[in-house]
């Protein structure tokens, strides 16, 4: 390992984690739930017994699944300026930054995946609760919030944390927007000071360390919360 | 707050002058096509050999290949092609990590996008695999030895045949997973079709057009491969089986 500069990454650790690594969980938590309240509600369009309903969720969500998450990045960064601009009702496209534009993007895209796993979980429910709930005279979202979505929630858990660490690894593709999460700051360095080797393998390593822990966190989890039937 | 489409940009020559802009992206769906099959390939056989190893009776191996899936999983793609595109070379003996940098584009960007979606993607095969080995009844493996076979035979013969059949379905997804992977090779200079649509959006200042352009392909792309795997599905599909696929997390 001659000629490796590892004095580099002790330089810049706090850049990378106060800067980088704190915009990179930021919008993965903020993300994650907007993500799953909106693929929540796109779940129970797409089973709703309307058919105009049901087709619109389907099509928004087919249409996201049936693209790259890179092209989705970079829709929504162009689109976004000008979104603003027709709501606030300015004559030309207002400026949003990367934050706020990656945090819609990955919002809007990753409600489509937890959407399908919503639905699965709300599959997964015997049909004699929603019943139960409208013998007890609640309403159709009464009967979501109180007993369909709880059970579906509880049952998908694990799949839905999976597809949170999945979209923890995915926020590092802001890096084509020029954002500085982690590996956007890493990149930066590592560009200034001509150390690419090293801090793409630091980088590589950091990751693999939290994806590796938060999902022995899930298998843990799923045995735990494991309904006996 | 209005944006002017303007559509004829994409007969409009593409400053490289190899023709209009709709045939710079179509071309851009070539190389899309080109680096999915190619890492889709190496994909398919590296994940079922580890799938199939994962679930043999050999300690060693099954936790070499647990240890590999772990890898691979846990390193997001970007930093992946990234590892291949900037590190792997420097790590190589000289020569042969020069001879990588000098290759002349669009080859330096190709060799590792590809290798780095196959391994990728085999990890996610290997899984597939896996679970389809697993699904199988454990009667199955018994009677195979019960009718003398070996250990291999009985993956030759009983084992692997049945669970190729059954993971089709979930391979298809992952077969249109690779090709929406294969846009994160923009980001080592591979103009790959959404590459493409952003260089337009550059030369044009179309934005809006490049992009909705894409998209369409992407999309009848999307529509082609799974028209043609649906045929493949009704075809090799194991009589009596209901064929439901798990929900599971993924891209």
């Amino acid at each position: 390992m001659q000629g490796f500069d590892f004095d580099v990454i002790q330089r810049s650790l706090v850049y990378l984690f106060r800067d980088g690594m704190t915009f990179t969980l930021t919008l993965t938590a903020l993300a994650m739930t907007g993500g799953i309240v909106f693929g929540t509600l796109l779940a129970m369009m797409r089973l709703s017994s309307l058919r105009a309903v049901s087709m619109i969720g389907g099509a928004y969500v087919n249409l996201m699944r049936s693209v790259p998450l890179v092209l989705v990045i970079f829709w929504f960064f162009f689109l976004v300026p000008y979104i603003g601009g027709w709501v606030t009702g300015a004559a030309r496209p207002i400026q949003v930054g990367a934050f706020l534009s990656a945090l819609i993007t990955f919002t809007m895209f990753e409600a489509a995946y937890y959407c399908e796993i919503m639905r699965a979980g709300i599959q997964s429910i015997p049909r004699g609760q929603v019943w139960s709930g409208y013998a007890l005279g609640l309403n159709y979202w009464q009967t979501m919030a109180s007993i369909v979505l709880p059970q579906a929630f509880r049952n998908m858990l694990p799949v839905l944390l999976t597809q949170t660490i999945i979209l923890f690894q995915d926020t590092s593709l802001v890096y084509v927007i020029s954002a500085t999460d982690f590996l956007g700051a890493a990149a930066k360095v590592a560009n200034r000071d001509y150390r690419l080797v090293e801090m793409y393998t630091f980088v590589a390593v950091v990751y693999f360390i939290i994806s590796y822990s938060l999902s022995l966190l899930v298998k843990h989890l799923q045995d735990r919360i494991a309904i006996i039937r | 707050m209005n944006y002017n489409w303007h559509w004829k940009v994409l007969l409009e020559m593409e400053p490289g002058g190899t023709g209009s802009y709709l045939h710079y992206l179509v071309v851009g769906l070539g190389w899309t096509l080109v680096t999915a099959l190619a890492a889709w390939a190496i994909a398919l056989t590296l994940g079922a050999l580890i799938g199939t190893l994962r679930t043999t009776s050999r300690r060693w191996v099954v936790r070499a290949g647990n240890l590999y899936v772990e890898i691979f999983r846990n390193v997001p793609l970007i930093v992946q092609m990234f590892l291949w595109f900037f590190v792997v070379p420097e790590l190589l003996p000289a020569s042969l990590g020069d001879w990588i940098k000098q290759m002349p584009p669009p080859w330096g960007s190709y060799l590792p996008a590809v290798m780095c979606l196959a391994i990728f993607t085999s990890v996610r095969v290997a899984e597939q695999v896996r679970a389809g080995i697993n699904s199988l009844p454990r009667g199955q493996s018994m009677a195979g030895t019960a009718m003398g076979l070996t250990e291999f035979q009985t993956y030759r013969y009983v084992i692997l045949p049945q669970s190729f059949r059954i993971i089709l379905p979930p391979l298809t997804s992952e077969f249109m997973n690779i090709i929406k992977n294969s846009s994160v090779a923009l980001t080592i200079g591979l103009l790959e079709l959404t590459g493409r649509a952003r260089a337009m959006q550059e030369f044009s200042f179309r934005v809006f057009e490049a992009f909705a352009t894409a998209t369409v392909i992407y999309l009848l792309t999307n529509l082609i491969v799974v028209l043609g795997m649906r045929a493949l599905e009704r075809r090799v599909r194991v009589p009596g089986l209901i064929g439901a696929q798990a929900v599971q997390a993924g891209h």
